[in-house]
């Protein structure tokens, strides 16, 4: 029978309890100081140098003190300073300098001969990197070459690698990890307000009344901003309700826990806008001044099938055709296919409805992995502009990112095939824009986005595209239907090159492997969740041969010739590259903070305008960039309207049937960053979480005869795979469904998971497919 | 299983005591934080009903003037 090892987990989940009450203690005493837990760990007498940086273990975007000596990070703190985490920071950011030191940590670059890797020099590895890269283009043409980054990627990555491939190259080929986890909410954003990002800020949390937590696992993922609203349920008396299709640890902690059938949300969330508008609770005045409504195509299909397009067509409605399309979603009529009682709908519809109260909605991959995610998320600005609640503190629909840099650099710098840093490639005057500051010819940025990251994987596999560069991040573990794109980037013809601190999966498919400086090793810039940019410089040197993806970048650009475009110094690259990226983006819809002044505090959040952040855009009270002489502007649109949005409910692209009755979901764990490259190798976390699990609903477990510990066997239409089973532990799916965390390389549950999208945003639905469950 | 955290707040100039008294029980690991009147508290417990007589000794302590739960994780069985 499979082990465990349940003593660190208990450690583990102590400690977490006790980062809980700290935070908690903070948010009461600010400045409060419990100098044993915070310096364990600290050697007497070290005489450290402590600077200030972001934590890189999420989209949170904790501020950490990092203690230094010798050459060698020793110790990590929360930044009291920080507005975003008050001093405190979850086991991951305690734990965040260990990442760096790993035993395996890759630093001489490798080049594959003969099916063999072969250490080289950098500046060897980089010559034909850029050799490379003309070879292909020259024989296969522009389109033929790729890169594929990530949040992860600091600001000033993300910048040079869409200036090399769009400004210079000419290829839209540009593509980053966030497709699969926060595009969804920037097609949200933009087909309700026209602008990405949320309006609010985290401050939004200190003045709710209600938090609805929208499929999001805040608990584990999101812990420091989980126990801030712990903290206001403490002072405050606040109500937390996980709206969820699996029990959770935030559903331990929730007031209210309500479970509804996977992709049933979008029923459910039509129903509460019926009630809002039922009951007389529209804020009618707000709605006349400041909203449109509008309906798109429907039956869009799932982008199952290759080269797969879908533009939407938006069309005025007006609001008594709205009004007449909520009659199919009473709570009554809705209640049978969510499972959610309709009076559990009318709870819910009643917190949102009561005039007096601030209601702060939160949502992640539950919402964005979703065959119809940028639906949903239209659904819940609806229910916000129905009743008003939106751009003043504490009334807050506000996505989270799980990145660092998910918002920073792929959001803001536009790491997408359709983006610029500022607008879109298919945008003439976006495109004469950008390439007066790239200082290249207009004609080389080409106006036709190309492939988006599920398409850009199937065009490797299908030979359109030859060489792709990855750096941080590790597709060979997340990719949906991975085997398909592993097997894909493996045949004869395709050179892959991938930046990395760690030995992966993904490489293992490289033909040259580049070794990266990893977080503080070098400077940079991320930006977290709620628009705020924060800088670190660079405190330690990097292992051997490694080097910034920003340098590897600049060196393959000289290399191809584009020298004066990339004229940067080694000495002040960074300064140069973030001043010449703020042009992109001056004004004051959209302004970012000076360096100098980032660097003296622990960030700013755009639009940062005449010395001063902006916490709540389109609200005239805090946003300079309002002129329409109301109290709110939703400038990102034309006619300075919000758009509330006629959508309905749809089923997934796969669901459960008599062959593969039950629904798998996969996610993440509190433990391990993302795919546990670096995570795996902090031995504290790696031994409270050694290996992935699969969660089944007790019922289901004993029926079936299993019992934690025991081989499960799950099955679906992409093939099979062997986990320890896992009952009644830390998650408890809802019966007839089953629940995998993807860290795992060695049980890689991707290898399963289904590559359908939402078709306006491109995002995989990694929380839906149909599977069979057997003892194995 | 239960893992709970607690803020306690000892009376006036009780902190040193309160913080001594709760280290001395099997279930309690004490933070005394250095420069408030405040202490994190975490219990560790068997059982449920465990957890419910650990409190209700808890509130017997005449030097703590409120105690508030932060958060609690259940942990089923083994983990
Ligand atoms: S919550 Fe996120 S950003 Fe904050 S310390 Fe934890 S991992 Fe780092």
């Amino acid at each position: 029978m499979y082990q465990s090892v349940f003593t660190n987990r208990r450690e583990f989940i102590k400690k977490m309890a006790v980062l809980s009450a700290m935070t908690a203690a903070a948010g009461m005493f600010p400045g409060i100081i419990f100098a044993e837990e915070q310096e364990k760990g600290i050697p007497d007498g070290a005489n450290l140098d402590w600077k200030k940086a972001p934590c890189r273990f999420c989209g949170v975007g904790c501020g950490v003190l990092i203690g230094t000596e010798n050459g060698k990070a020793i110790a990590v703190k929360g930044d009291p300073k920080s507005p975003v985490n008050k001093g405190l920071c979850c086991v991951k950011g305690y734990h965040s300098i260990m990442a760096m030191y790993g035993k395996d940590r890759l630093k001489k670059p490798l080049v594959k001969k003969n099916g063999r890797y072969v250490e080289t020099s950098m500046k060897e590895a980089l010559d034909l990197v850029a050799s490379k890269m003309q070879e292909t283009i020259k024989e296969h043409g522009k389109d033929a070459v790729s890169i594929y980054g990530s949040g992860q990627w600091t600001i000033p990555d993300g910048y040079v690698a869409s200036k090399l491939f769009k400004g210079c190259i000419g290829t839209n080929n540009v593509e980053a990890n966030a497709r699969l986890c926060m595009a969804t909410a920037v097609t949200g954003f933009l087909s309700s307000f026209g602008l990405d990002e949320p309006m609010g800020c985290y401050e939004d949390i200190d003045y709710a009344d209600t938090f609805v937590l929208w499929g999001n696992n805040m608990a584990e993922m999101h812990p420091v901003l989980f126990s801030r609203l712990l903290d206001q349920r403490l002072k405050r008396g606040v109500k937390i309700i996980d709206f969820a299709t699996r029990t959770t640890r935030t559903s331990m902690a929730a007031d209210k826990t309500i479970i509804f059938n996977p992709q049933t949300d979008l029923a459910v969330a039509n129903a509460i806008c019926y009630e809002i508008i039922n009951n007389g609770w529209m804020n009618t005045a707000f709605v006349e001044e400041h909203c449109n409504f509008s309906k798109g195509l429907t039956n869009m299909g799932y982008g199952l099938e290759d080269h797969y397009k879908f533009t939407d067509r938006p069309e005025a409605i007006s609001f008594e055709e709205y009004k007449a399309f909520l009659e199919d979603y009473t709570p009554e009529k809705v209640s049978g296919l969510s499972g959610v009682s309709v009076k559990d709908i009318k709870y819910l519809a009643a917190h949102f409805g009561d005039p007096n109260k601030k209601v702060m909605s939160l949502w992640c991959m539950g919402m964005n992995q979703h065959s119809r995610g940028t639906w949903i998320n239209n659904l819940v600005y609806n229910i916000h502009l129905l009743t008003g609640k939106i751009s003043s503190p504490g009334n807050s629909p506000f996505s989270l990112t799980g990145q660092p840099s998910a918002c920073g650099t792929v959001r803001e710098v536009g790491t997408l095939t359709h983006k610029l840093p500022h607008g879109v490639v298919a945008n003439k005057e976006h495109r004469e824009f950008a390439a007066k500051i790239w200082d290249v010819p207009v004609e080389n940025i080409d106006p036709k986005p190309t492939y988006h990251t599920v398409e850009m994987f199937r065009a490797l596999d299908r030979g359109d595209i030859r060489f792709m560069w990855i750096q941080v991040t590790n597709p060979m573990v997340t990719m949906p239907k991975l085997k398909r794109y592993r097997d894909g980037a493996k045949k004869e013809g395709r050179f892959i090159v991938v930046s990395d601190v760690y030995p992966t999966p993904t490489t293992d498919i490289a033909d040259v492997i580049l070794p990266s400086a990893m977080w503080v090793e070098r400077e940079g810039l991320y930006g977290n969740s709620e628009r705020r940019t924060q800088y670190f410089e660079q405190m330690l040197e990097p292992p051997g041969e490694a080097l910034s993806d920003t340098v590897q970048l600049i060196e393959v650009a000289k290399r191809m010739g584009f020298e004066k475009q990339f004229y940067y110094k080694d000495e002040t690259h960074i300064e140069e590259i973030y001043s010449e990226y703020r042009r992109h983006h001056e004004g004051k819809k959209h302004n970012m903070a000076p360096l100098e002044v980032l660097k003296n505090q622990p960030g700013a959040m755009w639009p940062y305008v005449d010395g001063k952040e902006t916490k709540w855009r389109f609200n005239a009270k805090y946003d300079p960039a309002c002129t329409n002489g109301k109290d709110f502007h939703f400038y990102g649109k034309k006619d300075g309207r919000a758009v509330i949005w006629q959508r309905p409910y749809e089923p997934a692209a796969e669901e459960p049937d008599a062959d593969y009755p039950f629904w798998l979901g996969t996610g993440r764990v509190v433990e391990h960053w993302h795919t546990g490259s670096m995570t795996r190798r902090i031995p504290v976390l790696h031994q409270a979480m050694p290996h992935a699990y699969v969660e089944l609903h007790p019922e289901d477990a004993e029926r079936m005869q299993i019992r934690t510990g025991d081989m499960v066997k799950l099955t679906t239409r992409r093939g099979e795979i062997s986990l320890p089973a896992s009952v009644n532990q830390r998650g408890v799916p809802a019966p007839r469904q089953v629940f995998v965390p993807f860290f795992d390389e060695q049980m890689l549950i991707n290898d399963i998971t289904l590559d359908s999208f939402c078709p306006i945003s491109k995002e995989p639905d990694y929380k839906k497919c149909a599977v069979k469950v057997e003892k194995a | 299983m239960p893992i709970k955290s607690y803020l306690v707040h000892p009376k006036q100039g009780k902190k040193g005591e309160v913080a001594n008294a709760l280290s001395n029980m099997d279930q309690c690991e004490v933070i005394a934080a250095k420069n408030e009147e405040l202490l994190v508290l975490v219990t560790e417990t068997y059982s449920e009903k465990e957890e419910e007589l650990l409190r209700e000794q808890l509130q017997q302590f005449r030097d703590i003037k409120l105690m508030a739960l932060v958060s609690g994780f259940n942990t089923p069985k083994n983990t």
